[in-house]
């Protein structure tokens, strides 16, 4: 499979209405005294030494799929710093609304904040913070792409991604209980079952969209027989776009609900379904701006989820998948939480054909979804694609029609390439392979 | 505390019913809930056909019902749970149904002495409470948190008053769609977002966390905002047994969060973290659980830091009926713990269950749980292990415990001497 190759279109200037009406609203004085307020009041010390310390070398051009797609400097990470951050502070918060614009489209459609660029630098530089300190300040200044920006307002309202209802929320699982007990008649997904194990939990999407994958975890968690629990009220999402447009305060909201809801339902700890960014949000993020450490009740990606179980013995796998695989490595468990060598165990345990792709692991090229780009929705995806062609590139290498990848965003950015780079291709959730592959008890079964 | 004194406190021991038998009778059987005073052990269970009751103490409700779920006892012993027949929801209390059904049911409240029992409602996708039965007048296009008064006369909750449609960021941040409805009637003012609230113990004031556009949060009392505006703020309460409406909550400012009282700082002190703020019973103390640096927690009262810190987790703070100590759950290094007026007992757990004070606070009990096993602790000190137990119950002369466990698939009521921890 090679891939086709795609001439970049025309560039020209998308329209968005968050960032235009936000734009317009500002003055210079606004912006000057909101990012000095950032400047003194929020800023970490490292970022100075950042700045001060980089010294242009552009290493770590090469480790950003942007820079890698269209070639040109101000789509490396130091361009987009230089573009950003350097001249916010060298002006000293004296910049345009022009200038504010163009900055929330870089640091919000222009970087994943997937962090392969710190890894190429020699001093480390975190790029992806500076990114993420970018896009704290448009928020501050009401500059944020519109699609992302509603997300943002649906977590603050309901407390998860996809302004789903309360009763939505209830009526969904039981639908899907409801479906998988026609499978296997002891399922249950206990709502609110105080002093179980565990507490499963979820992203917006799923009960939007892919309610499969709650009733797939259902059967999965029947057949390893654990004893979980789903909560019935707020707190069962822990996806997160409020950290990716810098709305800390509802970051911090929606993550508290998210761990007061398992406190209280007395569980051991929380396993979330496959997604990166939502892991990022609950580790390392959303936590810590809390005053947290650590996840204050111990949280587990599925992967690793599954890892534990497989490694355990309470699935076994009955059969492999024969069709040749590849792994796509989601950088928010990957560089963020180390892994990936749990998944190619994994991977090994469900197929029989694993075919790696190239550059992997830490060093993977990221989807160009993640970070909330592509949570800027419809305006950004062709742009959001087109940065992306040495993903198309490394996905063709591979030469196999199955691209396993446990993160919600990378599937949709891997979609999205695949479809438009025309690569016979489709993806798949590790939950997804383990449906195929592993053993259910006959016990169990209708 | 008033129901207890009209609980059974002499029978020593009594085998209530064994739920593990249940089994044969029903195709499935969930897990057990028990009544406040003892005496009731139900489950939620499945019938051979598909259709589900409840089982209390080994007799099934005679109404069988297309899906269940919540049990729930209420502090006056009745047994409820959420229903549906013929695709309509509704509450089902000692297995009689209410006479209103709705398009969905969920989130089951009850007043203090239970009399009271409200639900949130969903009918032709407009949002609102029932309360005893009745729905609310007035309905909207969602609803968040919601509280009741103690008596149970009042219910005030966060809901979307004003449609919105998708991706519409301006018209949500600007001009805002959430307010507060009391007993159904919404505020005039709109609010971006409503968060948590409570209503003063009177029943005459309610007072809800708001946010108006994307930067300014407050607290809203009865329609009107504080003056003072912060970085953030947490969901507020009132301050008991005094006439004044005073809403206190958890501000944060530059960085820093303490606590509020009608907007103005009562505390000097500054926390990386502030919440779950509670006053003593007599309303003369308030205590909250507080981050002094950042991955420490601990308890501060009046402002006062305990001595000790816990590097995960501090929870359910609680103070004595005569509002003298003041206990919490703390996790540290992965390990539970009660903590007590600063000082942890020496075991550690793997789950620590709300303290449970005597009523003249000299002692404290709460359910534990290590390798599986449950059991209370009184003052530190084991009773036996058992398969599942409840949170302990004193005694109005806190001499006794009424301990409600299973053991071998029964279901035993035991009221045994405080002497025998
Ligand atoms: S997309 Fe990733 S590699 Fe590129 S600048 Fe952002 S963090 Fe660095
Ligand atoms: S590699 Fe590091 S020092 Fe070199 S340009 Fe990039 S950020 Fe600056
Ligand atoms: S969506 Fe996946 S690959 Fe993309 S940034 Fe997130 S974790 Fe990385």
């Amino acid at each position: 499979m090679a891939v086709p190759a795609t001439k970049l279109k025309e560039k020209k200037e998308i329209i968005d209405v968050g960032l235009e009406e936000g734009a317009a609203r500002l003055t210079y004085e606004k912006i000057e005294q909101v990012i000095n307020r950032v400047i003194t009041g929020e800023m970490a010390a490292r970022m100075k030494v950042y700045v001060d310390t980089c010294i242009h070398c552009g290493m770590c051009s090469t480790a950003c799929h942007y820079y890698l797609s269209h070639g040109t400097p101000e789509w490396a990470p130091v361009g987009k710093v230089k573009q950003t951050m350097w001249e916010i502070l060298e002006k000293k918060g004296k910049v345009s609304p022009e200038f504010i614009k163009r900055a929330s489209i870089i640091a919000s459609t222009e970087c994943n904040v997937c962090r392969r660029c710190s890894m190429y630098c020699p001093y480390g530089i975190d790029i992806a913070y500076i990114m993420a300190t970018v896009r704290r300040i448009c928020h501050l200044l009401g500059v944020t792409p519109q699609y992302i920006q509603d997300t943002a307002h649906s977590h603050s309202a309901t407390m998860n991604q996809m302004w789903v209802k309360e009763d939505e929320w209830i009526d969904t699982l039981q639908w899907q209980e409801g479906e998988a007990q026609a499978e296997l008649p002891s399922l249950r997904i206990a709502l609110d079952k105080e002093g179980a194990d565990i507490m499963y939990s979820v992203i917006g999407p799923e009960p939007k969209f892919r309610a499969q994958l709650i009733y797939q975890a259902a059967i999965l968690m029947t057949a390893a027989g654990v004893d979980w629990t789903m909560p019935a009220g707020p707190g069962w999402d822990n996806s997160d776009m409020a950290m990716f447009t810098g709305d800390f305060e509802i970051m911090g909201r929606v993550k508290r609900t998210h761990f007061e809801a398992a406190a209280n339902l007395r569980v051991k700890k929380i396993v979330m379904g496959e997604c990166g960014h939502a892991f990022r949000s609950v580790y390392d993020v959303g936590n810590r701006w809390l005053g947290w450490k650590m996840p204050p009740i111990p949280v587990i990606h599925a992967t690793q989820f599954y890892y534990e179980l497989l490694k355990e013995g309470k699935i076994k796998i009955a059969r492999k998948l024969k069709e040749p695989v590849t792994l796509h490595d989601p950088c928010n468990i990957v560089r963020g939480r180390g892994l990936h060598e749990m998944m190619r165990y994994l991977v090994n345990a469900t197929c029989e054909n694993f075919v790696e792709m190239y550059p992997n692991r830490e060093q993977n090229h990221c989807c160009c979804a993640g970070g909330g780009v592509i949570n800027c929705g419809p305006p950004w995806k062709t742009k959001r694609v087109e940065s992306n062609s040495i993903k198309a590139e490394q996905l063709a290498a591979t030469g196999v029609h199955i691209c396993i990848a446990p993160c919600h965003n990378c599937h949709g950015g891997l979609d999205d390439i695949i479809n438009t780079y025309k690569l016979n291709m489709h993806t798949m959730f590790f939950i997804d392979v383990l449906m195929k592959t592993m053993e259910i008890p006959d016990s169990l079964k209708a | 505390m008033s129901e207890s004194k009209k609980w059974d406190w002499d029978t020593s021991e009594e085998l209530i019913a064994t739920p593990s038998e249940w089994k044969t009778k029903f195709a499935r059987v969930q897990e057990p809930y028990v009544g406040p005073d003892g005496k009731k052990v139900a489950a939620i269970v499945r019938n051979e056909d598909g259709t589900y009751t409840a089982c209390v103490n080994g007799e099934a409700w005679e109404n069988t019902y297309d899906n269940m779920w919540n049990l729930k006892f209420g502090p006056d012993g009745r047994l409820t749970a959420i229903v549906s027949e013929a695709g309509e929801w509704t509450l089902a209390v000692d297995g009689v149904p209410w006479e209103n059904k709705f398009a969905y049911v969920w989130d089951t409240k009850f007043n203090e002495d239970g009399q009271t029992i409200a639900v949130k409602i969903q009918q032709d996708t407009r949002y609102g409470v029932a309360v005893n039965d009745q729905p609310w007048e007035n309905s909207f296009e969602h609803i968040g948190k919601y509280v009741m008064t103690p008596d149970g006369q009042h219910v005030a909750a966060a809901v979307q008053a004003v449609p919105l449609r998708e991706a519409e960021v301006f018209k949500f941040k600007d001009e805002g769609t959430w307010t507060v409805a009391v007993d159904g009637n919404a505020w005039e003012k709109i609010f971006t977002n409503v968060w948590g609230l409570d209503c003063s113990p009177d029943g005459k004031h309610v007072a809800a966390e708001v946010r108006m556009g994307l930067y300014d949060y407050t607290i809203a009392m009865d329609g009107e905002m504080w003056p003072e505006k912060f970085n953030c703020v947490w969901e507020p309460v009132f301050r008991p047994k005094t006439s004044e409406a005073l809403a206190t909550a958890p501000v944060r400012a530059a960085g820093k969060w303490t606590l509020a009282v009608n907007g103005k700082p009562v505390w000097d002190s500054k926390f990386v973290q502030c919440w779950h703020q509670t006053y003593s019973p007599d309303g003369r103390k308030l205590a909250a659980i507080v981050a002094p640096s950042f991955g420490q927690w601990t308890v501060a009262i009046d402002g006062k830091l305990w001595a000790t810190t816990f590097n995960e987790l501090v929870q359910d703070l609680t103070f004595s009926p005569d509002g003298k100590r003041l206990a919490a759950i703390a996790k540290d290094d992965g390990h539970w713990k009660m903590v007590v007026d600063g000082t942890p007992w020496p075991a550690m757990y793997d789950m620590v269950w709300p303290p449970v004070f005597s009523p003249d606070g000299s002692k404290v009990a709460s359910k534990v749980e290590k390798g599986g096993k449950y059991t209370i602790a009184l003052n530190g000190k084991p009773w036996r292990e058992c398969e599942a137990i409840w949170n302990p119950v004193f005694s109005p002369d806190g001499k006794k415990v009424l301990v409600r466990s299973i053991e071998d698939g029964k279901y035993y009521r035991r009221i045994v001497p405080v002497s025998e921890f």
